[in-house]
């Protein structure tokens, strides 16, 4: 589905301000989740220090990768799973439709998952004739709506409560559901008595992962919904699509970066559902699928170990990082035309796609630096975004005015005399501009300040210059 | 103060000394109040902005300037947490391949600070000989407040200035906008936060908005002026030095709100 694209970010934000719905919608998620990620915070005195030891956690996991994705595929194996390594999107595409053929598989159920999102795992099964559906409620209403996410945790957080109650109405009729339910509980009650029927006919459960654990050979998923458990234990088979940063050393790690992650990303100190998958169903077993696979993709991934972007391998998907961007708050997630948005969408983005058609990304950036200030995993955002601008800058994807504006500007910085010869003519030219007033409506070359602000003219004489009178007046005469 | 006077490297910043050079004066009176003797080394700019537009051996080359004027002084001052965040946090990363210039970075970085944190954490000053009428909100500019954990200092002094009422704003954590470059580069963009912040300063009703920053109170001053508001808008070492009558409002003309009164 084409929707947008990352190198239109400029057009597609003017578009998303623009957009009453959304607006209103970002306002409740900015009112919503800054204050009770705040509240989480201040309520448990370790939590600072848990983040530095999740970070430490990590640094360590991304040091031995290939050690501990061994001991968790072996551990795995043990406990009856399969675990298999996909190096491209195209390649685990590919690992999960030959396991839904196998099953035999026309419907599969879905948890939420970025990684699915990630190698447009929907569209694919629809082409190849499986029907997936989202059980997460939001990943369903954006399903319905045929949208990408615009969130990594609130999929449909761009969606106001009006547009969902439209969309059940639209998509519900096949059910007998005439009803347009506006109350909040009426309209999620539609939608489980919807998704019910479709665990029990689904042949196939897919889900994400938020950890894969070494030492047991574990996937563990969180969820506030219970899909995740009705989507994995129903069929018979059961894929956890997930990325090989995801594994840690112990289940003990796990719960470290676990009590971090709720706190960070909704402000609850835990999420409803915290469920482990170890291998399939063994006899005895009342529930639980009979096959167990683990999809593990790379896309990207390992490349990005070693260089300046290894932080970024941190990140576990809390998305406080967009919560708190002041950006995100204006032009929410569809504007930056990629799975990943946000901040750390920012990053990861030109990482896994290339620059060339992501340098936006990182450069809507105001470096703010919330962001990094909120983030569980402390992942320095800005300063990769930044690391992603020179990037762009040394290849030439940046826009070639901008970098002779720089080039020039920065030749002129490190040339004292000359910058000051500069600057007193410009200071005196737009005080003469200003006419007396205070500021200007209209500025040549600064249309884009000007279009919404004033600018204020300089006082008159630049404060060197004045310095340097009053200097002189002050000495004695020789 | 006792001893002898600290020498000060007054970096004042291509904002403030091409607009404002009030600014640099009242940073001037501050220090020099305080004991210090201040020092006006020819500076051109921080290199913040080829820094964050990735021209990063443009930003190098600005840098070693910078160094080359400053590290002979006591201390580095700027009004501003912005440009000090760039000089103590950010030279010594630019550097961090180049041992010779990473080790100049360091050291001028540990003596570099932000005006109101070095006049109260380094200085110890705890009164200010000032006055200023009327209700204020502050905001904390986003390098300042999280690069150098600029928040308490600027209110502590704040509080001594007689006659002055000071309104918290609530969103005084969220940026305003600015982003150096980002302004004009993603405009539209940037508008939009920057009406944020405006409805967030006229809903105070504070008279005057106080910052540590040129770049943000251009900002604010900007939207406030274009959307027909009346606050006023200045740099808080103004406010602190007592010299608001030595120049209008930001953006504005004639009289000051002060006088008025």
């Amino acid at each position: 589905m084409e929707f947008m694209q990352a190198r239109k970010f400029k057009d597609n934000a003017r578009e998303a301000m623009a957009d009453r719905n959304l607006q209103s919608a970002l306002a409740q998620l900015k009112g919503g989740f800054i204050p009770r990620r705040q509240e989480a915070a201040d309520r448990l005195p370790e939590f600072d220090a848990l983040r530095d030891r999740a970070r430490e956690l990590k640094d360590h996991v991304l040091a031995n990768l290939d050690v501990y994705l061994e001991t968790f595929e072996e551990n795995c194996r043990a406990a009856g799973g399969q675990v298999h390594w996909c190096a491209t999107a195209e390649d685990a595409r590919a690992a999960i439709l030959g396991i839904c053929r196998e099953a035999g598989a026309r419907t599969v159920t879905k948890g939420k998952s970025m990684v699915a999102e990630e190698i447009h795992l929907n569209g694919f099964l629809e082409r190849h004739g499986i029907t997936p559906v989202e059980t997460d409620l939001g990943e369903y209403i954006i399903q319905l709506a045929e949208e990408p996410p615009s969130h990594i945790i609130g999929p449909a957080v761009h969606k106001t409560k009006d547009q969902v109650s439209d969309l059940f109405l639209a998509h519900h009729r096949q059910y007998g559901k005439t009803v347009r339910q506006t109350e909040p509980g009426a309209i999620i009650n539609e939608a489980r008595e919807v998704l019910r029927q479709k665990y029990f006919d689904a042949d196939v459960g897919i889900t994400g992962a938020n950890f894969l654990v070494a030492e047991t050979g574990s996937t563990i998923i969180v969820t506030n919904e219970g899909n995740g458990d009705l989507t994995q234990t129903l069929p018979r088979t059961h894929i956890v699509v997930t990325s090989i940063e995801k594994v840690v050393p112990t289940l003990e790690d796990a719960s470290t970066i676990l009590r971090v992650l709720a706190r960070s990303a909704t402000g609850q100190d835990f999420s409803a559902y915290t469920t482990l998958s170890t291998g399939g169903r063994r006899d005895g077993d009342l529930d639980g699928p009979e096959n167990f696979h683990v999809v593990l993709l790379d896309n990207g991934r390992s490349a990005m170990l070693g260089t300046e972007f290894q932080d970024m391998l941190r990140c576990i998907r809390c998305g406080a990082c967009m919560n708190h961007c002041p950006v995100y708050h204006s032009v929410g997630g569809h504007s930056y035309g990629a799975v990943y948005v946000g901040p750390m969408g920012a990053v990861l983005t030109p990482s896994l796609e290339g620059i060339d058609d992501a340098r936006h990304l990182p450069s809507a950036s105001t470096f703010c630096g919330r962001c990094e200030s909120v983030c569980p995993m402390r992942i320095p955002l800005p300063k990769m975004m930044r690391h992603w601008r020179e990037r762009a800058y040394d290849s030439g994807a940046s826009a070639a005015m901008e970098r002779w504006g720089v080039d020039i500007w920065a030749w002129t910085a490190r040339r004292p005399w000359l910058y000051e010869a500069g600057a007193r003519l410009a200071v005196r030219l737009l005080k003469r501009l200003g006419r007396g007033r205070g500021r200007l409506r209209r500025l040549p070359l600064a249309g884009g300040w000007t279009r919404g602000r004033d600018f204020p003219v300089p006082e008159g004489r630049t404060f060197q210059e004045q310095w340097r009178a009053r200097r002189r007046a002050a000495r004695p005469a020789p | 103060m006792t001893g002898k006077p600290k020498n000060i490297g007054l970096f004042v910043t291509c904002l403030a000394d091409l607009f404002r050079p009030t600014v640099g004066f009242a940073a001037v009176k501050l220090l020099e109040d305080a004991g210090c003797r201040v020092h006006v080394p020819t500076q051109t700019c921080c290199g913040q902005p080829a820094f964050n537009a990735g021209a990063r051996a443009n930003a190098q080359a600005i840098a070693r300037g910078v160094i080359a004027a400053f590290e002979r002084f006591d201390y580095v001052v700027a009004p501003s947490g912005s440009c000090a965040g760039m000089i103590g946090k950010h030279y010594p990363e630019l550097f961090q391949d180049d041992p010779t210039w990473s080790k100049r970075a360091r050291a001028l970085g540990i003596k570099t600070f932000e005006l109101v944190s070095f006049l109260t954490d380094v200085l110890g000053v705890r009164a200010v000989d000032a006055a200023f009428e009327g209700k204020v909100t502050y905001h904390d500019s986003c390098s300042g407040l999280r690069e150098l954990n600029v928040k308490r200092q600027p209110r502590q002094l704040l509080r001594q200035v007689e006659g002055l009422e000071l309104v918290e704003l609530p969103s005084a954590e969220e940026c305003c906008g600015f982003g150096g470059t980002f302004c004009v580069k993603y405009a539209d963009i940037s508008i939009d936060i920057v009406e944020r912040k405006r409805k967030d300063i006229v809903a105070t009703g504070a008279g005057t908005l106080l910052a540590g920053d040129l770049g943000c109170l251009m900002n604010m001053a900007g939207r406030l002026h274009r959307a027909g508001g009346d606050v006023e808008v200045r740099h808080v070492a103004e406010v602190l030095a007592g010299m608001t009558d030595d120049a209008p409002p930001i953006g504005d003309t004639g009289p000051t709100r002060a006088r008025e009164d």
